[in-house]
């Protein structure tokens, strides 16, 4: 059985006036029909692009390439700018971060929703209409008949956040790419919304690719994470395998700086890494960590792999697992 | 929960220039050494196209203007009965000496443009002067005081808003009589309206910012809080309109004159000139062409220079 | 929204009657009226004849109070060169200016605002900074010698239309034209920047996201969002279309209040002037409240709520 979202080597670059940035650099990745994957990184990483470049919503100077890119049966790494518009919102569908703005606000909720459904789907306004009923239901929102009529500005940002999940859903896509989707919401609404997402997604046997900086949101809900820097996937594999054994630095170094209760000491440190992300612009070889990295050795300077180790468990470093795991021993205070 | 991303904290608000600009520059030796805003404004504009085409065109023009009694080939009032209306120099039957030929009662064209071109800009700097006076001395005392003051300020400037400028203008100039200084006098009294506005609004925004509590904490007096913090960061939005209302009143005075209700015979007014030339429209084009075309250079001259002050002091305003 | 219509149209009034007051002084104050009615040959004894006839050695007060109360009726008083009764003046001659005026609004809005919106399409494009060229240049050509030539060119000239008059709509051409290009400019860079502001909203974004296609996201979506402000603007600008149909009626010769206005200021014609000014006063107090509501009545986030 292939994949929902097969993902094989994509590239972003973006020519500047005094160069090329290279923001997304070779990424390879695959979700399955009803597994979530977390893309975890720090802002400037490459991992909003990242899910932009799939949907095809890069800006106009910006240059995507891939030696596979595929949804469900469709092939989409070289489909132009009408056929990506069949899949948007069809195959697969997008969740933005800031609630409080992804909303026209001239136009009432229920017209945003049924717009969803009506462009891909030869139905009549009032199916539309009936399906956006059961959507906003769905999501968690009682009085769905007369949220219908509402304009965005009337809605809280927790449920301007519901509406944008029911609009998603709206044409039943294979897979949800959720950038950020709780970050500007309160943290109360967090739980609420991550819970919500994970409930739609088994209900509907969706993929659901959720971006995030936060781990503690990968710890909820990731089946598998993928975690980037500088453009690329450092580490990735099963979350549980992730978080209890990081083999590259750089995840080990996130670890160590969330407070894990019963591990860390009260009263003890919390890790920082040191250093700011390298710059993205012109030729870059290497290792993108090594001047942050308290075990770099000169080897780093030429090294850019991701070793497999099967199973979908890989990682970028030029220290063998055991040397890792080694390591790891000495940074855990 | 945990975050990783590294985020900068905000930068907090900074005065550009004044008071609180200086203290804090002082106590920055790095800050000290940097190009002071001024020196960055200007090396800024001489890389910009419209403030050095514009700026040199104004220039040029004001030059002219200045320097007219050496530049004019004859007096501008001096009439030669026996050489009307003869033709500028690109047309058949020019005279050499009247090189944009002369009008209907045989004055000189050329020296009655370059002298024109006084008036004009006479006219459109001391109107904008003068209603930059009172529209920001209206705006600034609305924005910075509030409440009561800022109602009955805003409601005069709606109610100026609400009158037509040209007939209002018209009708007075009508009763005491046409001349430079009335019309100077009418149009400052009436065009401040946007100075008023910009103002206001920049002295409310500059009003909230924090060096202002820190000065008004202090004890620091309201008229110099007011001179030193917040005049020299609204003085930008203040150049801009400046220079916008200098062209609209060298247009006003234009078009009063061309009516007949501004500037008067002899003077050799732009306005007027197209006004006379008018009835040699069908035969004699060239005569309301010239003063016409003058006219749009200045104005498209002041304009450009507006339009990129404007682009280099806000950078974020740029396309 | 209620609220906010009535505190508007309340302040308006306000407003209003402030004008009338200012419409009536300003004619009074700037100059001795019966001196200006006698003329300049006139004896001590003919200038206060006139005084009393008019009605001029009243308290200014009582005279404005008077006024105003003659006006609310419908009674403007009388011309001193026509016939007809000022109403009867201005009554027959404001359609003229009105469509004139209306015509000008038009013109603008059918170039400003798809130039604008093409502009913001194509920023820093060529045809970008062309319309923005013709733009500015277009605002420091005076509106009287743009007239004036237009007429050289296509009325004489070419012989395309007729250069005075207003008989047909063929004679509203080339005033509109002139009363037009003027205002385009403005509403053309704020089409631009309204556009250019809400297509790097969000929810344009979105839009696309949902697979929409672009012109759907340019239509439904922002252009829908960016035309608010320019419907206030346009209101603005027709008010100054009413206030330079003067200059535009008095070259071609078309039987408006503008060119109405142009005589009596021309000829002192007292009541003739106030009448004028006050109407047009008014007109511009109430464009700007049509616009103030217009606004708030197009954002959902004003009028909902």
């Amino acid at each position: 059985m292939s994949a929902l979202l097969e993902v094989i080597d994509l590239t972003v670059d973006i020519p500047l006036t005094d160069g090329v940035l290279h923001p997304v650099r070779g990424i390879s990745f695959s979700i399955e029909r009803g597994e979530t994957l977390c893309v975890v990184g720090e802002s400037g990483c490459g991992k909003s692009l990242t899910s932009l470049a799939i949907m095809g919503l890069l800006p106009k100077r910006a240059k995507r390439e891939a030696s596979v890119l595929r949804i469900g049966d469709v092939d989409i790494s070289k489909a132009s700018q009408r056929q990506m518009a069949n899949v948007r919102g069809n195959h697969m569908a997008m969740i933005f971060q800031e609630p409080m703005t992804s909303l026209n606000p001239a136009y009432t909720v229920g017209n945003q929703l049924e717009e969803a459904y009506l462009r891909h789907r030869s139905a009549s306004r009032q199916e539309a209409r009936e399906r956006a009923i059961y959507l906003l239901e769905k999501v968690g929102i009682t009085g769905a008949a007369e949220r219908l009529k509402q304009y965005p500005h009337q809605l809280s940002g927790g449920l301007r956040q519901r509406v944008m999940i029911a609009m998603a859903l709206m044409c039943g896509p294979g897979l949800i790419i959720a950038d950020e989707p709780t970050t500007a919401l309160d943290v109360t609404i967090q739980a609420q919304i991550l819970l919500l997402l994970a409930e739609l997604q088994r209900e509907f046997e969706m993929g659901l690719l959720l971006i995030t900086h936060d781990l503690g949101v990968v710890a909820r809900v990731a089946d598998r994470v993928a975690v980037m820097y500088a453009g690329q996937i450092v580490e990735q594999g099963a979350a549980k395998e992730v978080f209890e054994r990081p083999l590259h630095p750089y995840t080990r170094g996130l670890m160590g700086c969330i407070p894990i209760p019963g591990k860390t000491q009260r009263g003890g440190h919390l890790g920082s890494i040191p250093g700011l992300v390298p710059s993205l612009v012109g030729d870059m070889h290497g290792c993108a960590f090594r001047d942050r990295c308290s075990h770099a050795r000169a080897s780093c300077a030429e090294f850019d792999q991701l070793k497999d180790l099967g199973g979908g468990r890989a990682y970028r470093c030029v220290m063998s697992v055991e040397d890792a795991a080694e390591t790891a021993r000495e940074t855990v205070a | 929960m945990a975050d990783v991303s590294a985020t900068a904290p905000d930068a907090p608000a900074e005065p550009a220039v004044g008071g609180a600009a200086r203290r804090q520059a002082a106590l920055d030796p790095a800050r000290a050494l940097a190009p002071s805003p001024t020196a960055r404004f200007f090396r800024r504009a001489r890389g910009h196209t419209s403030v050095t085409f514009g700026g040199g065109m104004l220039l040029a023009i004001l030059l002219m203007a200045v320097f007219a009694p050496l530049l004019a080939p004859h007096d501008p009032y001096a009439q030669d009965l026996f050489n009307r209306l003869s033709p500028p120099f690109w047309m058949d039957g020019a005279d050499p000496n009247h090189l944009l030929g002369t009008d209907k009662l045989g004055r000189d064209y050329l020296s009655r443009i370059i002298y024109g071109a006084q008036i004009s800009l006479l006219i459109g700097v001391a109107t904008a002067f003068l209603s930059g006076v009172i529209g920001s001395a209206l705006g600034v005392t609305a924005g910075y005081f509030g409440g009561r003051v800022d109602t009955v300020i805003t409601f005069i400037i709606t109610t100026r808003l609400s009158m037509p400028i040209v007939l209002v203008a018209l009708a007075i100039v009508a009763l005491v009589g046409g001349s430079l200084e009335a019309v100077v006098l009418v149009l400052g009294f009436l065009l401040w309206d946007r100075y008023a506005v910009v103002m206001r609004s920049a002295t409310q925004q500059a009003r909230n910012m924090d060096y202002v509590s820190a000065a008004r904490a202090i004890g620091c007096p309201t008229w110099r809080i007011v001179l030193s913090e917040i005049m020299p960061n609204v003085i930008n939005n203040l150049i801009v309109i400046a220079t916008f209302e200098v062209a609209h009143a060298i247009l006003l005075e234009a078009a009063l004159s061309f009516l007949g209700l501004g500037v008067q015979p002899p003077a050799p007014s732009w306005g007027l000139m197209i006004a006379e030339g008018k009835e040699f429209l069908l035969f004699d084009p060239w005569v309301i062409a010239i003063p016409g075309v003058a006219l749009s250079i200045l104005v498209l001259a002041v304009n450009m220079l507006g339009d990129g002050i404007r682009d280099i002091s806000a950078p974020e305003n740029r396309s | 929204m209620l609220n906010f219509a009535m505190r508007r149209i309340l302040m308006s009034i306000l407003v209003a009657i402030t004008v009338s007051i200012i419409a009536f002084f300003l004619v009074r104050v700037s100059g001795d009226v019966a001196i200006a009615l006698a003329g300049e040959e006139a004896s001590a004894e003919d200038i206060s004849e006139i005084r009393e006839i008019y009605g001029l050695d009243r308290p200014i007060i009582i005279q404005y109070v008077d006024w105003l109360g003659k006006a609310v009726q419908g009674d403007f008083g009388e011309s001193l060169f026509f016939p007809e009764t000022v109403w009867e003046l201005v009554a027959t001659r404001l359609p003229t200016t009105l469509r004139l005026a209306l015509a000008g609004l038009v013109i603008s809005l059918l170039i400003g605002i798809p130039f604008g919106v093409i502009a913001a399409l194509r920023p820093n494009s060529w045809i970008d900074r062309l319309s923005m060229t013709i733009a500015v240049a277009g605002q420091a050509i005076p509106t009287f010698w743009m007239a004036l030539m237009l007429m050289v060119l296509f009325g004489l000239m070419l012989g395309w239309t007729p250069i005075s008059g207003d008989e047909s709509w063929q004679h509203f051409i080339l005033p509109a034209v002139t009363l037009g290009y003027y205002s385009t400019p403005p509403i053309m860079r704020l089409t631009r920047s309204g556009m250019l502001e809400v297509l790097s909203a969000d929810y344009i974004r979105t839009a696309y996201a949902k697979g929409l296609h672009p012109a759907p996201v340019l239509f439904k979506h922002a252009l829908r969002n960016a035309v608010i402000p320019v419907v206030a603007l346009a209101s603005v600008q027709f008010g100054h279309m009413l206030s330079g149909a003067i200059v535009i009626e008095s070259v071609f010769a078309m039987q408006g209040i503008g060119y109405l206005a142009w005589e009596s200021i021309l000829r002192k014609d007292i009541a003739v002037i106030q009448t004028i000014l006050l109407v047009v006063c008014l007109f511009y107090v109430f464009l700007t409240v049509l616009s103030d509501l217009l606004n708030a009545w197009l954002d959902p986030r004003i009028r909902v709520s």
